[in-house]
């Protein structure tokens, strides 16, 4: 968790970033009925994944925080529901960009797009939440059982959203993501997430150290008080 | 056939993120002992204490006080021997919209089976509150409401005080009540912890002492006359200069 | 049984202080005839299309009320710092937060029950039929939401902009109990019979349990740090 591993990523992920700019533009083949507008998916989607990912992390380290108290965990956490936070507002914003003229609308409240809003901001209300508290302990402690409950909220969020929006009328969708992908369409799919896997893997490096060094700057600082 | 109480910190560290607010705390408490628990503003006594009293948890190490049968310890989450425990903190602890008996009823329930009757009466006689028992606490003055926190702690007659700077802000009444019940409570064999940063007040009570500096427990032994007679100087010892 | 004995302690202390003062139930209760009023300004009362909604409003009532009774849960602990005395008593966590979540869902079934006949009749709503179906709706829907809110109070409440802090923390971790209850509600409404939204009754009573049970697990944690 030093300088390099990030600087790696960062330069593999920017690497990574530009190949995917060439598939995605001048690759692979016109989508029949949606035309350029589909291109967005490769750009949408994925960040979705990550988000969701983050959100898993953040869960797997709040628990270790609880149980161990070892604030590396929490830097972990927060440095996960913070990149994740970002990513699922890429997810978010894009969206509407492809919905208008694919579907005329911007916006739907069918059960993905309803998952994906609550799901960012459960992200915010952590993030807020980690500014309102000043103490480090206390913050730790708090931020990690909100995770929880999140995690656990929106897994059943979602599974609500599914049983909730089929009872109600659909806008229809014109070719779905999963329907009948050209394989050259599903190669430029996975690597584009695997860009968004590793810029995640970079961001995530460099955010933690950022909160470690956070934590030695506030620690030095209380010792200074407490000394004078 | 009960051992008596020992509480006791091991190992203990507490972090708010990487500042130590206590460094390798172990320090017993042995029955029937009054330890004043002595340290400037920051030295960590009210962390410490708030962790004797079950408050906060350490990041590393224990709290542990000894169970009911010889050579048990047990962690102080446990319920059953945070009933042996009576605290005074910087709060007074007492709710406003109930009335003096009411609060003494509620606080004797959580800490008992029932809430006795005459051990309220006697409570409320001796701090001077049976006046004034169906008034709500809101109506009190500050004397009185330091009063009603007083019978609060010893209501359940507990084995083991802890009592954070309780002095401070007491009027004379309460101060003078507090004194005589300490001294009460160590006659008969209780043991108490209490944190000041007054000197004179604590020695006069205690018969151990524990310094704490930055967080790090500077000396621990039993209060001698040497001590009583220029604890400025006693205490300078122990506790580095500050820049 | 002691976790039982200790929430019926806090729970009945809870509840006599709050009726000494009246302050949290009667600001709730002010609040929900405020927001009938303006939902009688933006929902047109006599249309078709609000009966379809009626569910889904009158649940928007409840939790808006609703949460001021839950920030108040711990924030009255505040003074003279009374939490740390039950968190030193012999108390564990668990009948903390029982007791008060029951006393906060006794005070929300107070204001539901007061601002339901008021609603039927601002927005023309039977709400006698299936009584017994709405009721065990109320109640576990509340449950839900009280345990839920109770906990984020007590992790909330030494946190600046508490009051913004808790609806933005708990309502989107509990929004599938509020969809089953607005979608049972609304059937209720309408007189349909219940038999097709069974689902939606699973939902609320697997939320219910999921969330109290994670609530008494990590109510520790939180009382503690």
């Amino acid at each position: 968790m030093k300088n390099r591993s990030s600087a790696i990523l960062a330069a593999v992920s920017g690497v990574m970033l530009v190949i995917t700019l060439y598939l995605t533009f001048l690759w692979v083949p016109m989508e029949r009925t949606m035309g350029v507008v589909q291109r967005i998916f490769y750009f949408h989607v994925p960040p979705f994944f990550v988000a969701s990912l983050a959100i898993l992390a953040g869960l797997v380290a709040s628990i270790r925080f609880l149980i161990t108290r070892d604030y590396r965990f929490d830097d972990l956490a927060v440095s996960a529901i913070e990149v994740g936070w970002v990513f699922d507002s890429i997810n978010l914003v894009m969206g509407p960009f492809w919905a208008r003229p694919v579907w005329g609308i911007w916006w739907t409240w069918d059960a993905r797009l309803t998952s994906a809003f609550v799901l960012w901001l459960m992200f915010a209300g952590y993030l807020i939440l980690r500014r309102a508290v000043a103490d480090p302990s206390a913050r730790a402690v708090m931020c990690s059982v909100v995770v929880i409950f999140q995690a656990v909220g929106g897994v059943i969020v979602y599974m609500a959203n599914r049983w909730w929006r089929t009872q109600h009328p659909q806008p229809v969708m014109a070719g779905g993501q999963g329907s009948g992908l050209d394989p050259r369409m599903w190669y430029v799919f996975l690597f584009s997430l695997a860009t968004m896997l590793v810029l995640f893997g970079a961001l995530l490096q460099i955010r933690r150290r950022l909160e470690r060094l956070r934590r030695e700057i506030d620690g030095l600082r209380r010792t200074v008080h407490s000394e004078a | 056939m009960r051992a008596a109480p020992l509480i006791s910190a091991k190992g203990v560290w507490k972090f708010y993120g990487d500042f130590a607010a206590l460094r390798d705390i172990n320090l017993d408490v042995a029955p029937g002992v009054t330890l004043a628990l002595l340290g400037r503003n920051g030295a960590g006594k009210t962390t410490l204490l708030r962790m004797f009293a079950a408050l906060s948890s350490p990041s590393r190490g224990s709290i542990t006080i000894s169970g009911a049968a010889a050579g048990a310890e047990e962690t102080l989450r446990s319920p059953a021997q945070r009933r042996r425990i009576g605290v005074i903190g910087h709060s007074i602890w007492i709710y406003d919209d109930l009335t003096a008996a009411e609060n003494l009823e509620f606080f004797a329930r959580l800490y008992g089976p029932h809430a006795p009757h005459d051990k309220i009466d006697h409570w409320l006689e001796t701090t001077g509150l049976d006046h004034v028992r169906n008034r709500q606490a809101r109506e009190f003055s500050r004397g009185m409401r330091q009063r009603l926190a007083i019978a609060r702690a010893f209501f359940h007659d507990p084995e083991i005080l802890l009592l954070d700077e309780p002095f401070t802000a007491l009027d004379d009444r309460a101060a003078a009540l507090l004194s005589r019940l300490i001294e009460q409570a160590h006659a008969s064999g209780r043991t108490a912890v209490i944190s000041t940063h007054n000197l004179r007040e604590a020695l006069a009570l205690a018969t151990d002492v524990a310094i704490l500096d930055r967080g790090r427990l500077a000396f621990r032994g039993p209060s001698t006359a040497e001590l009583r007679a220029a604890p400025e100087d006693f205490y300078r010892t122990y506790t580095e200069p500050r820049a | 049984m002691d976790v039982l004995r200790g929430t019926l302690i806090i729970a009945l202390k809870d509840l006599r202080v709050e009726l000494r003062s009246k302050e949290v139930i009667n600001a709730a209760l002010s609040f929900a005839l405020v927001i009938l009023l303006l939902f009688s300004f933006a929902f047109d009362p006599s249309a078709e299309e609000t009966r379809e909604i009626a569910g889904g409003l009158l649940w928007l009532v409840f939790i808006f009320a609703g949460i001021l009774v839950l920030n108040r849960s711990f924030a009255r602990e505040t003074v003279n710092d009374c939490l740390d005395g039950l968190v030193a008593s012999p108390l564990s966590g668990a009948p903390i937060l029982l007791g008060k979540a029951v006393s906060n869902t006794v005070l929300l079934l107070v204001l539901e029950l007061v601002t339901l006949p008021i609603f039927g009749i601002f927005y023309n709503v039977r709400w006698t039929v299936g009584l017994g179906w709405l009721l065990l709706v109320l109640l576990l829907g509340t449950w839900g939401l009280t345990v839920v809110g109770t906990l984020f109070s007590a992790l909330t409440v030494n946190v600046s902009l508490r009051e913004a802090m808790l609806p933005l923390l708990v309502f989107p971790i509990t929004l599938p109990i509020l969809m089953a209850a607005v979608q049972l509600t609304t059937t209720l409404f309408s007189g349909e019979p219940i038999a097709p939204d069974m689902i939606w009754l699973r939902v609320l009573i697997g939320c219910d349990i999921i969330f109290t049970v994670l609530a008494g697990a990590l109510v520790e944690s939180v009382l503690v740090g």
